[in-house]
């Protein structure tokens, strides 16, 4: 009875210099947690979160850079959804991304099944196929302009050669996108492939050798047995595939321009000219907000999409 | 988020794993597969073959009818014209010191938020990695108005350092060096530890010399991404002097439209350094690529 009166009357100063020591020791490790990750962490959001709380700002306003910005509301997304040369840049940048993610994931997965395989040269074929992929856009765009020159280029040559009809390529307003499409694909097919690659080579034998013992041929055995395993990594891709598809500029700044007759201007190259030669950062706001909800919802759209059908991707 | 970039991380080091040597198993039998393969393989190389031989051709013949693929006979004048008319030297330093800078500070900045994010306990530390894990999601050109804005404000404008500033950091590097510290066993920390080492100690003499692979496919992305970014320098940068050579070439469009020779020298020398570190590096460059999926 007596000790524990005793252990109740020290106890009390021991529990506050516990929780004093507690929170030295919690502030001590707060600045050394803080210290190891604050540079970094303060120039990553110093650069993005804060400029994208600013941009939704300028997005509701009207500014040239100089001369005082106006509060106008909601106009410059009212403008937007009346503008028709922003729904051309979004009718372009979507037949851009019919072309483009389609045909990267499929080349991606075939690829990936031809390079699968322990045969000679295999060491050639990779790399030939993925040192593209360190060609810069700008690099691309100057050998799209050459390879495919209605006058000179290798491409109409060919053609030429083949007693085939010759092309206006990048000048003829319907074929300028399919052109960028091309060359985009011969730019980021390394990406697809490599994951693919990297996926194939995670399926287990096991189920193709059954699937081989219970009569399936081989192009049965992949479609009924490896592409369903795949999935996951045909959402991802395809997520990300389009992504970088609605965000296209790079190839049309050094191809086209956005030309011929706007055939290749999109949401990007739009937002691009708005600000930077129109200096309308207020209106280029806005068309950047748009791209974000569209990045967003084609992101969250895909996932529930692969969710509903029970494709456990995420 | 972290889901999916876990699942590329896993595909990184699955395909980082070195192609088994081919030891054709059943002695010299053409595999069908060459004859879908090598007519791929070819057709991914002439662009590249296309561009060399353009740059030493003479530029009469590049617009010729029809052109010749390869040249009567090779010429280094349409290098000689770059030389002379263009400060090509001077961008690809500028592309130098641009990229060696974001790769160091990505190294260090990037590891050291890594390992924070990774191994210590403070307050905040959750909600500040989700933060950065949530700009991934913003694309680029939402920031590009606001961020040219406050750059002009800053006087950064028109010099290296609005080309530099932007890739001091990258929220990918600090992802993947978190994912690195958090497969490495937590017992080698712990020795340090117990052997009176601080927690900065144990992070730059243990921890990091062991992080080499990582920081090499971090170095890679950094180099990738600076070397070859256009948009940025193409908004923030005006001055001839301070071009990166992306975009020393990029504007050749406008003033040598016809020079095809000159036009092809400066693209070999602008994506020459990084074909041949591709040649060279090629599991890291696999590995990064993988990883990250990131270009332009």
């Amino acid at each position: 009875m007596a000790d524990t009166v005793v252990t109740d009357h020290r106890g009390v100063p021991d529990a506050a210099r516990k929780r004093r020591v507690r929170r030295v020791i919690g502030l001590k490790s707060a600045a050394t947690g803080w210290g190891f990750v604050a540079p970094a962490t303060i120039i990553i959001l110093g650069l993005s979160i804060f400029p994208a709380i600013w941009a939704f700002i300028l997005s509701f306003q009207s500014w040239d850079g100089f001369s005082q910005a106006t509060w106008v509301g909601g106009a410059n997304y009212a403008q937007l959804i009346t503008d028709s040369d922003f729904w051309t840049a979004v009718w372009n940048t979507f037949g851009y991304t019919v072309l483009f993610v389609p045909a990267s994931v499929l080349l991606g997965l075939f690829l990936a099944v031809a390079l699968n395989r322990r045969i000679r040269l295999m060491g050639f074929y990779r790399t030939a196929i993925f040192v593209p992929f360190v060609a810069s856009a700008a690099s691309t765009g100057i050998l799209s302009t050459y390879l495919f020159s209605p006058q000179f280029g290798l491409v109409n040559n060919v053609l030429r050669v083949l007693h085939l009809p010759q092309q206006g390529w990048l000048d003829d307003p319907h074929q300028a996108m399919l052109v960028i499409a091309i060359m985009s694909l011969w730019g980021s097919a390394a990406f697809t492939t490599v994951i693919y690659l990297a996926a194939l080579q995670d399926v287990p034998s096991e189920l193709v050798e059954a699937a081989r013992i219970d009569g399936a041929n081989s192009w049965q055995a992949f479609w009924r047995v490896i592409w369903p395993q795949l999935t996951p990594v045909t959402v991802f891709v395809t997520i990300w595939q389009m992504i970088e598809a609605v965000q296209l500029f790079d190839l049309v700044y050094t191809t086209t321009r956005g030309g011929p007759l706007d055939a290749t201007t999109t949401i990007v190259y739009f937002l691009y000219q708005k600000a930077f030669s129109a200096l309308q950062f207020g209106y280029g706001s806005a068309a950047a907000y748009v791209l974000f909800i569209v990045t967003l919802a084609i992101t969250i759209g895909v996932v529930i999409y692969s969710r509903r059908r029970g494709m456990e991707a995420f | 988020m972290t889901t999916i970039l876990d699942s590329a991380a896993h595909a990184a080091e699955e395909a980082a794993t070195p192609v088994a040597r081919a030891r054709s198993p059943r002695r010299h039998r053409l595999s069908a597969w060459h004859f879908v393969l090598m007519p791929i393989a070819l057709l991914f190389l002439i662009p590249f073959l296309q561009m060399i031989l353009a740059s030493f051709s003479p530029a009469k013949e590049l617009v010729a009818f029809p052109p010749p693929f390869v040249p009567s006979h090779f010429t280094i004048d349409g290098y000689v014209r770059l030389f002379q008319t263009t400060p090509i030297l001077l961008w690809l330093g500028n592309s130098a010191i641009v990229s060696i800078t974001a790769i160091v500070s990505n190294i260090v900045l990037c590891s050291l938020a890594g390992y924070g994010f990774a191994r210590l306990k403070f307050a905040g530390r959750n909600f500040g990695f989700l933060m950065i894990i949530a700009t991934i999601m913003i694309p680029t050109q939402l920031l590009m108005i606001p961020t040219y804005i406050l750059f002009s404000k800053l006087g950064l404008l028109n010099g290296l350092g609005a080309a530099i500033v932007p890739w001091l950091a990258t929220a990918f590097g600090i992802f993947l060096m978190r994912q690195f510290f958090l497969s490495l066993p937590v017992e080698l920390e712990e020795a340090g530890m117990i052997d009176g080492c601080s927690k900065w100690q144990v992070f730059f003499r243990i921890v990091l010399p062991l992080a080499r692979p990582a920081l090499a496919t971090l170095a890679i992305f950094t180099l990738l991404g600076a070397w070859n970014d256009l948009v940025w320098p193409l908004i923030a940068i005006n001055n001839q002097d301070a071009f990166t050579v992306q975009l020393g070439i990029a504007n050749f469009q406008g003033g040598h439209r016809t020079d095809w020779s000159l036009i092809m020298a400066g693209n070999v020398i602008a994506t020459a350094p990084l074909i041949i570190f591709f040649l060279f590096a090629q599991r890291q460059f696999i590995a990064t690529m993988t990883f990250s999926g990131l270009k332009g």
